[in-house]
């Protein structure tokens, strides 16, 4: 190890200009279109997937706003979520408060335990904020089991969570809409909604100041950014942004159980956001949909090997794109610029 | 009184496996920079390749150092064909390369060796040491060989010219390359040296954990949070934090009432992130001054 190091050797993740985090409104305007289409030809199943992807989506973008924008690492993303989902399902179960308004509730309960965590974790930085994360990913599930809250919480058993109906406005109108249907829709207006939030954010005079930390925080800091602030508050956005996903996640699932979140679901979510590209909310897309199908589709190669199959997927994507579905949709950019000019 | 010195002894028989882990952890970040993920599975496979070797009829120490061997090799091996092309890719990058490592490995292990635990020999026998009950003398051997170890790596590192020149590469790689050093061939070293060392830990571990795929998933854990509260610079900080993971982990499982085994973990993972924020660079680890 080196006693002198300079600081600007080497940044967590390449600095992203913040015009690149978004789509243009063409794109945008395509992928929605796609995406509001779709469920209308497909089967039950499919669109269940589908929800799971958007949900997936939603927390791989909350880890992206940490990462990417503030230049924090987190391994912990599944206590958050975990959390959110907890909160929602207690809600409803204990609480009989309608699915709809759980979320919010759970966004604000795992924007505090986000801001909180922050706080320590500010002391701490690259391999030591992941161990520091790593822990809290793997204490969550035993906490969650512990005898104390069982009454809350359903121990080891978990909960069961009631399935929403669509709204009989609906029925009256002579739309037949059946309950996974009508809970992705509902999923992917809350989605549009987060990433509309969270590029305004990004775009703001805030996600300039977590961008700024992220590139140099020395620089930073002696531009007047309250550096501790914003740290903390990326932290508590990212939580509280993958709380409502957490929520989510545990309404379409019908079911919250300590070993649904372990480490596991944290590296998959790591995963998701390499995949997508670090620094493009786009790619959250890219990066829930290679967590939702590719576990699927390795076990369709190979039932016995399908770990091994998972692996080579995930390396050959490193290998082709290092820098994840961003550089794909550059590439496809700069095809279409050049097809323009001809 | 009698109780605590017990448990602080079974605390430094766990110890042992963590920093014999730790070691090998601290190996491959002094080499690579980062932490290997799938440094568990590495030795989880190694530790098969002996058993194998010696299911063939290969006795345990001839097995021992051709599974040295092959470890040597096959770090070398995952580094040129795996990491070197990436070694332009962002950190993220790297880290889901150790996460996609971690999943082949586990997933061929399991395919070839099935998941029902193994027994595995020691070579120091599983009487009680001295007389102890809660010492073996596999333990015993096992705290042994982790001392040789360091000893060794110490001796390498500071008076031997690969030893100093691995140092230098890791450092300072432009720096190294213009006095003539192939960095990149110590990188590959450093892999080589470090699946080695897992190695040895796999095979000193299985005796206690049992052999199975997932033999490795708590212990390197428990491995990497030992390495960080030591400092990840240094070697001896490693063993030292190995000794006091398994010693905490043992007294609050004695001491502070309705902690069973359930809560061990988070506890001693909660104490590390205590070190971590009072002291950022672990125990032993130097702090690196920033040049602005």
């Amino acid at each position: 190890m080196s006693t002198v190091q300079d600081v600007t050797a080497a940044p967590v993740i390449d600095a992203v200009p913040k015009k690149a985090m978004s789509l243009g409104p063409l794109a945008s305007l395509i992928i929605l279109a796609l995406l509001v289409v779709t469920p209308l030809f497909v089967k039950n199943f499919i669109i269940f997937q589908m929800t799971m992807w958007l949900i997936y989506a939603i927390a791989v973008l909350a880890l992206n706003i940490l990462t990417g924008a503030s230049g924090q690492f987190s391994l912990g993303q599944s206590a958050f979520y975990a959390l959110g989902a907890y909160t929602s399902a207690i809600l409803m179960e204990h609480g009989d408060i309608n699915y709809a308004l759980t979320l919010p509730v759970a966004g604000v309960i795992c924007f505090v335990a986000g801001f909180l965590f922050g706080l320590p974790a500010l002391r701490l930085s690259g391999v030591y904020l992941a161990l520091a994360t790593f822990a809290l990913a793997t204490a969550m599930p035993q906490l969650l089991k512990l005898g104390v809250f069982e009454h809350w919480t359903g121990g080891v058993q978990g909960l069961v969570v009631t399935k929403p109906d669509a709204p009989e406005i609906l029925a009256t109108l002579g739309l037949k809409v059946s309950q996974d249907m009508w809970l992705y829709y509902f999923t992917l207006a809350v989605s549009i909604l987060i990433y509309i939030l969270s590029v305004n954010l990004l775009k703001s005079r805030s996600g300039r100041a977590m961008m700024a930390i992220r590139d140099n925080e020395i620089a930073a800091s002696a531009m007047g950014v309250d550096v501790s602030l914003y740290k903390t508050l990326a932290f508590g956005v990212s939580a509280g942004i993958t709380g409502i996903a957490g929520g989510l996640g545990a309404i379409a699932v019908q079911f919250v159980a300590p070993d649904g979140y372990t480490i596991q679901l944290a590296v998959a979510l790591f995963l998701g956001m390499v995949v997508g590209g670090v620094g493009w909310l786009p790619g959250s897309l890219a990066g829930a949909a290679f967590i939702v199908f590719v576990p699927n589709i390795a076990e369709s190669v190979s039932k016995g090997l399908s770990g091994a199959v998972f692996g080579v997927i995930l390396i050959l994507i490193i290998f082709l794109l290092p820098h994840g579905s961003r550089q794909l949709a550059y590439g496809a950019q700069r095809l279409i610029g050049k097809f323009r000019k001809n | 009184m009698e109780l605590f010195t017990n448990q602080v002894l079974a605390g430094i028989a766990t110890g042992a496996i963590y920093a014999c882990m730790a070691l090998a952890v601290v190996m491959i970040y002094q080499a690579i920079d980062h932490l290997n993920f799938a440094q568990g599975e590495m030795a989880m496979f190694s530790t098969f390749v002996a058993w194998q070797l010696m299911q063939w009829g290969v006795p345990y120490w001839g097995a021992f150092i051709l599974t040295l061997a092959f470890s040597f090799v096959g770090g070398i091996v995952i580094e040129r064909a795996l990491f070197k092309p990436l070694a332009k890719a962002p950190v993220l990058t790297h880290v889901a390369g150790f996460i996609a490592l971690f999943a082949i490995i586990n997933s061929v292990a399991g395919l070839t060796w099935d998941f029902t635990i193994k027994q595995f020999p020691s070579p120091f026998g599983s009487s009680p040491f001295l007389g102890s009950q809660l010492i073996s003398t596999h333990q015993a051997g096992m705290i042994g060989v982790t001392l040789i170890l360091l000893l060794l790596l110490f001796v390498f590192f500071r008076y031997t010219r690969v030893g100093l020149a691995m140092r230098a590469a890791a450092s300072m790689p432009e720096s190294a390359r213009l006095v003539g050093i192939n960095t990149s061939w110590m990188i590959a070293l450093g892999w080589g040296m470090a699946a080695a060392i897992g190695s040895i830990a796999g095979m000193l571990i299985a005796p206690v954990v049992f052999l199975e795929p997932n033999m490795m998933g708590g212990v390197l854990i428990y491995g990497f949070a030992a390495a960080v509260v030591g400092g990840l610079s240094s070697p001896l900080g490693a063993v030292v934090g190995g000794f006091l993971v398994g010693i905490f982990e043992n007294l609050v499982g004695t001491y502070i009432p309705g902690v069973g085994n359930e809560l061990k973990l988070p506890i001693a993972l909660a104490l590390i992130i205590t070190v971590l924020v009072v002291k950022p660079n672990g125990l032993f680890g130097r702090a690196i001054v920033k040049r602005v």
